[in-house]
């Protein structure tokens, strides 16, 4: 197998984009991401999304934009994993490389989920859940991932404030990050006094609405040598499966399938998470992201409330996590959110985050996740 | 208005009787019936009818709402715990959500779920209501 | 003999008190209270309708006849609230309970004695010989117009029998009917509320044919109003009953078990099948059982019934009437209600 780098990343900004449409932002973010990369042409397309035909519509993404981005005759592929269609795509184009198929494989993540009305955005997220064993009886995704924060709580005493303090902390991130949708602080006490959506989520623990896409390029190894300046490679990848239905889980408490695609992840860039020195992760509420940390074994089981309070996770932090600010703040095209990750880890890794800018970042992990927890997809990213 | 007659007709055994399937080979039960066992990869089960009664293992409670439950609201979405072993989703009602409590006993009952819209099909199945030994 | 194997009730768990519906509309509570005799009603939840309310207490019945539901021949749905206008109710009912497919389903309506219209149907089905078991249930969420004095009763609640041949709770000793045309009570095609003829509804409807099948039953049955041990009549309030009783001949101690309009309100066609599984749950053995019902429109179905000792050893096999309706229920006030019975005015 070709070792495979990333030589350009793009991105929109992210928020309610009422001027572009779904083939305008993804073009946006792709031309962008050629641009960094100093490329014209790719020989591959990946584009991550998870519904454009109900929030807009619009099927066969892979033609649509590359045709729309210029690429006429390039073999284009449209993937889905609900809220990890990006990562997906990331994956993909990456195979793509790494088996000899592509030389420039461009992976896009798109969604404009303002199309729709708020109702109808809903049910096209419902869909990643059960429909008919779980949406189909009122749960919203505010509500799995509520059942799993009362399970969580209950079993290791994890409390409001550490829950909230999250959302503080991905907010002071994504202020500094002019593409975040909510590039603005928030204090605890706002996160605490929120609207309650689904006992005990409230609506500033939840990640927003959001249009935007964004784009990565990957070449093999030898083709980013020759261009003489920074890139980075994926050394890792590890994507697993688990039930679809949230009450058909092991242990809802815990989330397995981050484990396993993070064990395998590890395993194929030979480390462990010690040699991790931050990650992007899928804080779809805030709940998840103390989750996913306590899966990465960045601590240990019912530990990842009191590091979120104890700045573990902070950009100061001994393990920063979401320094572009998470989906809270960034926000959450659900189909770009897992490609954003990595052009994140990217320009992190190239020492170009600026106020973000993680010290001594070399060795990046992403993790990307759909619905409640029934697939997740993490790289591993090192700079070169 | 969307109609889906065909989708919603077949989950009937499962939403009208909550039939569930018993693997032939390792006794695992599953609901909703699966055509291979995740267990053992058996291929053959028998109808077993859930009994209906169990044990509130997880819940919360819905304050937004996805389009047609909006009267129901604030109501109460959990997890039971089978006294067959296997774990369910479902609304939780005919009570005050704020008073519910982890380990109730709760009792399936028949109730409307959803319709689709208001000359659309009427949508039932099974929510939970406090077992209050009545 | 033919009679009673397995009964059941289901009384949803909300209630509404007539001081809440007569303060919005301005009218007086004392004296609607004492005119009707009746002081809270059941409110339907806006998951409930009449086919899951005939679900729970037809499942009810069936915990008590201990029978599979395979073995029903038979369902009848009475009600004036079926949730579709073509749809069968029965159908639903039928799948629900697992009697499919080998089962003959009708839905009935003629106001508040669809119930018993069902009953009477089950009854003589079973006695012809044509099916083993068969399921009579009366269950209705019927909607009085905001302001109406109906408004202050109309009220939710199902009560199941499954008929049979042997091991009967109750036995039937003989039914009777009377049926005239008469417009007291009625509800137009696409009309929401129903209309009604104010007092006309007193004597030339609910006395003249509820007397008249009465009187016509014990004379058919060569029985005397004191050789009744219980009597139910059909209670669209507190009072027509209890008039009907005490011009009838009988006496507070036999209606008393029956008699749960006060605090449940009008059930339409659930209401004297619920006073029946009222009475089931508490009469003593080996004693006589008379029902007379009421459907506006107009009409009564009269039976006399025999317990028997086998009714003692099933009825605690299933919730009590008098439990459901007594216990663990949850008032709403008035705003709650309307939401509840979808009165108020909504975008589409």
């Amino acid at each position: 197998m070709n070792e495979v780098a990333i030589i350009g990343v793009g991105m929109t900004k992210w928020g309610e984009l009422w001027e572009k449409s779904l083939r305008d932002i993804s073009v946006e973010a792709a031309l962008k991401c050629l641009d960094d990369a100093g490329v014209d042409k790719v020989d591959s397309i990946t584009v991550g999304t998870m519904s454009g035909g109900l929030f807009n519509a619009q099927e066969h993404l892979g033609s649509l934009v590359a045709d729309y981005l210029g690429q006429r005759f390039v073999p284009a592929t449209r993937v889905e994993s609900a809220c990890a269609s990006g990562g997906l795509a990331v994956k993909t184009a990456c195979m793509e490389v790494a088996s000899g198929l592509s030389q420039y494989a461009l992976a896009v993540g798109v969604e404009k989920m303002t199309d729709v009305d708020g109702g109808d955005a809903t049910f096209a997220l419902a869909t990643a859940s059960d429909y008919d064993y779980e949406a189909f009886h009122g749960i919203t995704f505010p509500g799995l991932y509520a059942l799993m924060a009362v399970a969580h709580m209950k079993k290791y005493g994890t409390s409001l404030e550490q829950l909230a303090q999250v959302s503080v902390k991905n907010h002071h991130n994504g202020s500094l990050n002019p593409h975040a949708q909510f590039p603005f602080a928030v204090t605890l006490d706002q996160v605490m006094t929120s609207t309650m959506v689904a006992d005990p989520l409230r609506l500033l623990h939840c990640s927003p609405i959001t249009d935007g896409s964004a784009a990565v390029l990957l070449v093999p190894l030898a083709v980013a040598k020759k261009m003489n300046k920074p890139y980075a490679v994926i050394t890792g990848i590890g994507h697993a499966s688990d039930t679809i239905a949230l009450c058909q889980r092991k242990d809802i408490a815990k989330l397995e399938v981050v484990e396993v695609a993070a064990q395998r992840a590890l395993k194929m860039a030979g480390k462990t998470i010690r040699d991790i020195d931050f990650a992007e992760v899928h804080d779809c509420f805030s709940i998840a992201e103390i989750m996913v940390m306590e899966a990465l074994g960045v601590v240990e089981p019912g530990q990842g409330g009191p590091a979120t309070i104890n700045g573990l996770t902070a950009l100061d932090g001994d393990f920063p996590i979401n320094p572009s600010g998470g989906l809270k703040s960034k926000g959450h095209p659900v189909g770009a959110t897992g490609v954003a990750q990595v052009v994140e880890a990217v320009i992190q890794l190239r020492g170009q985050a600026g106020p973000r800018q993680i010290k001594n970042a070399r060795t990046a992990l992403t993790q990307n996740m759909g619905g409640s927890g029934a697939s997740s997809i993490i790289h591993i990213l090192e700079a070169r | 208005m969307a109609m889906h007659v065909a989708r919603n007709w077949r989950e009937t055994p499962e939403r009208y009787r909550m039939e569930a399937a018993k693997c032939k080979k390792c006794a695992a039960i599953h609901f909703p019936a699966r055509i291979i066992c995740p267990e053992c990869q058996g291929r053959e089960f028998a109808t077993v009818r859930l009994s209906g009664k169990g044990e509130l293992a997880t819940f919360t409670i819905i304050r937004v709402a996805p389009t047609g439950f909006g009267d129901l609201i604030p109501y109460a979405v959990g997890i039971v715990k089978m006294d067959e072993g296997i774990h369910v989703m479902a609304q939780i009602v005919d009570c005050n959500p704020e008073e519910l409590k982890i380990g109730n006993r709760v009792v399936s009952q028949f109730r409307r779920i959803n319709q689709e819209g208001k000359t659309g099909m009427i949508l039932y199945g099974y929510k939970f209501v406090p077992d209050l030994g009545l | 003999m033919i009679g009673i194997v397995g009964y059941g009730s289901h009384i949803p768990r909300y209630r509404i008190k007539v001081e809440e519906i007569a303060k919005v509309w301005g009218a007086d509570a004392p004296a609607y209270k004492k005119g009707l005799g009746l002081n809270e009603k059941s409110v339907p939840a806006p998951d409930e309708d009449c086919a899951t309310l005939a679900v729970s207490a037809s499942r009810n019945a069936l915990r008590r006849a201990n029978i599979d539901a395979k073995q029903i021949g038979a369902v009848y749905v009475g009600s004036e609230s079926h949730p579709y206008a073509v749809k069968p109710t029965g159908t639903i009912v039928s799948e629900a309970l697992g009697a499919c497919p080998f089962v003959h389903t009708a839905d009935l309506e003629f106001a508040c004695k669809a119930g018993t219209e069902g009953m009477f149907i089950a009854l003589h089905l079973v006695k012809s010989g044509v099916v083993q078991y068969a399921l009579a249930v009366g269950a209705d969420t019927s909607q009085g117009a905001p302001g109406d004095a109906l408004e202050f009763s109309a009220a939710a609640g199902a009560a199941a029998f499954i008929m049979g041949s042997k091991n009967l709770a109750a036995e039937l000793l003989d039914t009777h009917c009377y049926m005239t045309d008469t417009p007291d009570f009625w509800r137009r095609e696409h009309a929401y509320y129903p209309e009604h003829g104010g007092r006309f509804t007193g004597k030339p409807a609910y006395e003249k044919h509820l007397f008249s099948a009465t009187a016509g039953m014990l004379e058919k049955a060569k029985l005397k109003p004191e050789d009744i041990s219980y009597v139910i009549f059909h209670q669209p309030n507190g009072k027509f009953p209890v008039n009907a009783a005490q011009k009838l001949g009988f006496k507070e101690p036999q209606y008393k078990l029956g008699l749960l309009c006060p605090t449940l309100g009008n059930t339409y066609s659930g209401s004297s099948p619920m006073g029946l599984a009222a009475t089931l749950d508490a009469a003593e053995a080996d004693r006589l059982i008379l029902l007379v019902s009421y459907g506006s429109g107009a009409g009564s179905d009269a039976f006399i019934f025999r317990t028997t000792k086998k009714l003692l050893e099933i009825r605690d096999m299933a919730p009590k009437t008098r439990k459901q309706l007594d216990e663990h229920k949850q008032y709403i006030e008035y705003g709650t209600y309307a939401k509840f019975r979808r009165k108020i005015l909504r975008a589409e």
